[in-house]
């Protein structure tokens, strides 16, 4: 990976952004929403962060990364696409029958997916087999897991957590996307979350909250967490669902729909204005 | 008087030789180690053994991790537990990605006992064998659980083996081979062909001793593998007896029942009696009382055979 900058990355996250849109304009569906909150977090893995291989998408010591919010994969595409595991042109084959690039993400059938996913609450447990293989094989390679805070309700994701922990998954990154908005509106108003940082600690997680928006914060917390030497950590990072498309921000209607021809070309002229 | 052998011990002995034989070889379970014997692994081998707790859904993603990282695991627990409370996570983490993991169950069928419905598996089959990818085993005794074992381990993807609680009378021989997807004549007849597997295949070479005294010439097969079932040797066996019957410690609906009868009506329509469960929950009681309860003896199979006979 070429040695990219804060302003390159937050570039980049744009950029993915506007993949996001048209991907699943393209589509007429798709999950806008979360794709655009978890965008920072997504360009500072793969542009920064995570050791991989586009050109060798098994490589043994690349660093893996698990999608369990699933629905968010035109967001994992389009970054996959823009560091070459495959043509970006193939972005736009979202959800067509025939197209690699399912609705939810497969292993298997998209190079550099790790898993498959998309049925909330079992891409941490997933994660946690990959970081306790790594530490069986005396692998230094981290494993990262994106889970969103909706998706928090489903109880596996807390067998997960006590797992890890007494798994003594060092290795493990847990980042949950709290842009506190699931389909039916605000995630404490359907079953609540909070206090969210207490649980996680509670079940023995090192426990570090940023903006998710911010990049210097990003690039901090991830560091953090791969030194981590006692406990897994987790990163809540509070996000704005929709994230730079002013209408689509906290907008719960755009968690699991495409634009319209109106919106799409109002997005894409805000989108293309931050893009350098 | 044949032995009567615990398939899990003999599962449990499998998975001790793997230890050595394997470094690849990865076994979990949740809290029930000590009851399907995949202790036996840990005591040799506690560096590759994994105890999740009581978190079936839980092991289910975590050997789906451990096998997309190179690993061939054993994941398991009791039958109920191994395949409906993580029926979807195995769906999804597991067949999907035709991941190499090994979902083997004990305490399957009514003869589970006294613990009672909850804890007698019989839609197992059924719900297993409705994914794509995966593989289903039901081996008839504990020789072949061995030899099943042992086979599934060097077999590249998903896998489901069910096994029971008790000891079950050993049919076949100790160096048994066990191939996936091939079934075994037991025993050669002309009159009726009797399918059956798991520990119900003991009955069904008793069935057709009973059935020979009465002038009716019966073939047994050992149909442990369910799923890819093993459709020449059934086509070519009725094709010979012209109809035939399934024995199953599992409800009659899904199970080896169904899957027989799907391969007769895709190819060649022959009457056909099912001995199962009948579309109920079991209950707590001695094994062998639950076994005549619910309809699952020689003698069933008998009547069974007739009755098929009778519609030919």
């Amino acid at each position: 990976m070429a040695d990219y900058t804060v302003s390159d990355l937050e570039n980049i996250a744009n950029k993915l952004r506007l993949h996001v849109v048209e991907m699943t304009y393209a589509a007429r569906s798709g999950h806008p929403g979360g794709s655009l909150s978890a965008a920072d977090m997504i360009a500072a893995l793969y542009f920064k962060f995570m050791k991989h291989d586009p050109s060798n998408p098994s490589w043994d010591e690349r660093d893996r990364f698990v999608l369990s919010k699933g629905h968010v994969a035109p967001v994992l595409y389009a970054a996959l696409a823009e560091a070459g595991y495959f043509p970006v042109e193939d972005l736009l084959t979202l959800r067509k029958m025939g197209s690699k690039l399912q609705g939810h993400p497969v292993r298997g059938k998209v190079p550099g997916v790790e898993m498959s996913t998309g049925s909330l609450g079992q891409g941490l447990s997933m994660a946690c087999g990959i970081a306790l293989a790594g530490k069986m094989d005396g692998k230094d390679y981290k494993t990262i897991c994106m889970l969103g805070d909706g998706e928090l309700q489903e109880g596996q994701n807390w067998e997960a957590a006590m797992f890890a922990r007494q798994a003594g998954l060092t290795n493990l990154i847990a980042i949950v996307d709290r842009n506190r908005l699931q389909i039916t509106g605000d995630t404490e108003g359907a079953v609540g979350l909070e206090p969210l940082p207490e649980k996680w600690k509670s079940f023995g997680w090192n426990v570090i909250i940023i903006d998710g928006h911010n990049m210097r914060q990003i690039l901090e917390a991830l560091d953090k967490a791969a030194a981590a030497k006692a406990r897994p950590t987790v990163i809540i990072m509070k996000t704005v669902k929709g994230k730079g498309v002013s209408f689509m921000e906290n907008n719960a209607g755009f968690h699991g729909k495409a634009c319209n021809d109106e919106e799409q070309a109002k997005a894409v002229e805000e989108l293309k204005a931050v893009i350098q | 008087m044949t032995e009567k052998l615990a398939q899990r011990n003999y599962y449990g002995k499998a998975l001790a030789e793997l230890a050595k034989e394997d470094p690849k070889v990865v076994v979990m379970d949740a809290d029930l180690a000590g009851s399907t014997k995949t202790s036996d692994f840990q005591k040799v081998c506690p560096e590759r053994f994994v105890e999740v707790g009581i978190a079936e859904s839980n092991m289910i993603g975590i050997a789906a991790g451990l096998a997309a990282s190179g690993k061939t695991v054993f994941a398991s627990t009791f039958g109920v537990f191994a395949t409906g409370r993580c029926w979807e996570q195995i769906r999804l983490a597991v067949a999907y990605p035709k991941l190499n993991v090994k979902i083997v169950a004990t305490h399957c069928g009514i003869s589970v006992g006294e613990d009672g419905a909850s804890h007698q598996a019989l839609e197992d089959i059924a719900i297993m064998r409705a994914l794509p990818n995966m593989v289903v085993v039901a081996p008839a005794d504990a020789y072949e659980a061995f030899a099943a074992t042992k086979a599934l381990a060097k077999y590249n993807g998903p896998a489901y083996m069910r096994m029971g609680r008790a000891d079950f009378p050993t049919i076949l021989e100790p160096d048994m081979e066990f191939q996936i997807g091939k079934a075994s004549v037991l025993r050669e007849g002309t009159d009726v062909t009797i399918v059956g597997c798991g520990q119900m295949v003991s009955f069904c070479m008793d069935a057709a001793e009973t059935l020979q005294a009465e002038g009716i010439s019966a073939e047994v097969i050992n149909m442990s593998t369910i799923k890819p079932l093993d459709t020449e040797t059934l086509i070519a066996s009725v094709s010979k007896t012209g109809c035939c019957v399934t024995a199953e410690e599992h409800s009659i609906i899904g199970g080896l029942g169904s899957a027989v009868a799907e391969a007769l009506c895709d190819s060649t329509c022959v009457p056909l009696e099912r001995v199962g469960t009948k579309d109920t929950f079991g209950e707590s009681g001695k094994p062998a009382d639950l076994m005549v309860k619910y309809g699952l003896t020689a003698d069933d199979i008998v009547a069974a055979a007739k009755k098929s006979v009778s519609r030919k």
